[in-house]
């Protein structure tokens, strides 16, 4: 068994970003991460973000995946790779497995769940055929193994991240036909589209793939446009041959972690899903485990490192490591999300945050 | 029909475009932001204070004409790509437009490409000027292209012309 102070699962930018303030704080830190390798959803992300100085934007993705990786070396931060934390127990106790051949019991003072959220995925005919797949693996091919996806691709989804994948496919010579998305509106940043648009790319808004088709691989989709109120319209149904279907609907929080441990959950829509409820330290209803970026609410990296400060802070805080400008630090962090949040852009994560707030109190 | 298609209208293109009477005096840039999302590093950029976000950053950038020398370090720091450079002043004939462009292989000085809209249409063929990479550009490079003046509007991206056919 393996006693330390603070255990982090997780090891994407909300994890790392936890780690690093709580070390800094003082805190002895063990991060559980079950991929190879740091980083999280940053390692595929060959674009620039958004945001402000503060959280790295117009810095490239996978380059923030480095800056963080150089900060964590600094600290007393202790990673372990290839370990997926598989329960937390009543008693405070972590399970792990560490390459699908060991198993490893933790016993930390306290917890931060960083595990992100998980790609959502889509009901319609023939949606198991091989080239039917999320747009994430999709990235990940691409981006992360350097293996050509697809030849003709069709995108379902005009948020961010179908905007931005048909963009990279692009720039990996790969076709992108057009781009569906049910809503009446692109729900990404109308920058990204104009980026895709100006390529040439239709994008779609009204449409939905009425079915896949193909015998033992995608070979073509159908698809249909819809009605103010979601229903396909008869007649409107055009066939687009591609080899690949990406499915970009949105993400889902990965929050099983903290459902076994008992912390109270609830569906907030403008989340993502099932969420925990959390205080503003971050803290769930068990006390000393916390949460901190897209597994309490799908946002974006720069929140995540900006909320996995905050956990940080507060988890070292709880662990009798009080920085001495601990409220400076704490206004500071707090003020940054709220420039993130503060537009129109960001006013589904506050509706869904008010309703995600715990009243330890209460 | 912007929030359908990601297609900026011809009005709204021009209400981002500086007066002609600064752009036939040099090169100056023309911030493409139609919405407000979260976002400063142009404003952080700017060597010369030319564009102001201010306190929120889900203010849109305003450029400030006046100041801005044409220098471009914005347009390869924009994660929307939103940003390209305009220039009227060195010929009767033609303008000069710098886009940012991250595909692959990049253009070479003296090739012809094909200039296309912001809906990816083919406007007119178009000169190469510069295509410039440099580190500091962090992989967006910049290609400097010579369309006809009355398409100073209408262009927005380019395209190799396929060897082949
Ligand atoms: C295509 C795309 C484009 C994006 N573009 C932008 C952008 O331009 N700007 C921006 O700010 N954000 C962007 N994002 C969003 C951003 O990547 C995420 O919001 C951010 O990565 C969330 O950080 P996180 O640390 O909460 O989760 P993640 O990055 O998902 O990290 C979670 C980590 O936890 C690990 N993990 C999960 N379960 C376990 C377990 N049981 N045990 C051990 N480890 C576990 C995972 O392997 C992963 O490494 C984009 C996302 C995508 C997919």
């Amino acid at each position: 068994m393996i006693t330390c102070e603070l255990l982090v699962i997780g090891a994407g930018p909300a994890g790392l970003c936890s780690a690093i303030t709580a070390a800094k704080s003082g805190a002895s830190v063990v991060v559980l991460e079950r991929s190879p390798d740091i980083g999280g959803q940053l390692i595929k992300q060959t674009h620039m973000f958004f945001g402000s100085k503060e959280q790295h934007a117009s810095t490239r993705g996978v380059d923030i995946a480095e800056i963080l990786r150089e900060e964590i070396a600094r600290y007393d931060i202790k990673l372990m790779l290839d370990t997926t934390a598989l329960g937390i127990y009543e008693d405070g106790m972590v399970t792990a497995l560490y390459k699908e051949e060991e198993y490893m019991k933790f016993k930390p003072g306290a917890i931060i769940v960083a595990t992100g959220a998980c790609e959502r995925f889509l009901a319609f005919p023939n949606n198991d055929l091989p080239g039917v797949c999320g747009a994430g693996a999709v990235q990940t091919l691409m981006n992360v193994y350097g293996i050509m996806p697809a030849k003709d691709v069709v995108m379902l989804g005009a948020g961010n991240i179908g905007l931005i994948v048909s963009y990279q496919l692009m720039q990996a010579g790969v076709n992108v036909k057009c781009i569906l998305d049910a809503a009446p509106k692109i729900g990404g940043y109308l920058v990204h589209a104009s980026k895709v648009a100006r390529m040439g790319v239709p994008i779609k808004t009204s449409h939905t793939v009425k079915r896949a088709i193909g015998e033992d691989h995608l070979t073509a989709v159908e698809i249909v446009a819809l009605d103010d109120k979601f229903n396909q319209i008869p007649g409107t149904e055009e066939i687009i041959p591609a080899d690949t279907l990406c499915v970009s609907v949105g993400l889902t929080p990965l929050c099983e972690l903290l459902a076994m441990a008992g912390c109270k959950l609830s569906y907030i829509p403008q989340l993502g899903g099932m969420v925990p409820l959390k205080t503003g330290e971050y803290e769930t209803s068990v006390p000393n485990i916390f949460v901190a970026g897209d597994t309490s609410g799908v946002e974006e990296a720069s929140a995540a490192m900006v909320e996995g400060h905050i956990a940080g802070l507060c988890a070292a805080k709880r662990l009798g490591h009080i920085p001495e400008d601990f409220d400076a630090q704490y206004s500071s962090l707090n003020r940054q999300l709220m420039a993130l949040r503060s537009g129109p852009a960001g006013e589904h994560i506050r509706q869904g945050l008010a309703s995600a707030c715990l009243n330890k109190e209460a | 029909m912007f929030e359908k298609t990601g297609i900026a209208s011809p009005e709204m293109v021009l209400e981002k475009f500086p007066p002609l009477s600064r752009i036939n005096k040099g090169k100056v840039a023309v911030l493409e932001c139609y919405r407000r999302i979260p976002c400063n590093p142009c404003e952080t950029a700017c060597p010369f204070g030319a564009i102001e976000i201010g306190e929120d950053i889900n203010n849109m950038p305003i450029l400030h004409a006046d100041k801005c020398s044409g220098c471009g370090i914005c347009l390869t720091r924009c994660p929307g790509l939103a940003i390209m450079i305009v220039d009227t002043s060195a010929s009767e004939e033609y303008a000069e437009l710098t886009l940012p462009y991250e595909f692959r292989p990049l253009p070479k000085k003296g090739d012809t490409v094909f200039a296309l809209s912001r809906s990816g249409e083919f406007v007119c063929e178009a000169l190469v000027l510069s295509a410039l990479n440099p580190k500091s550009f962090d992989r967006t490079p910049a290609v400097r292209i010579r369309v006809p003046k009355k398409h100073l509007y209408d262009v927005r991206n380019i395209a190799l012309i396929d060897k082949e056919g």
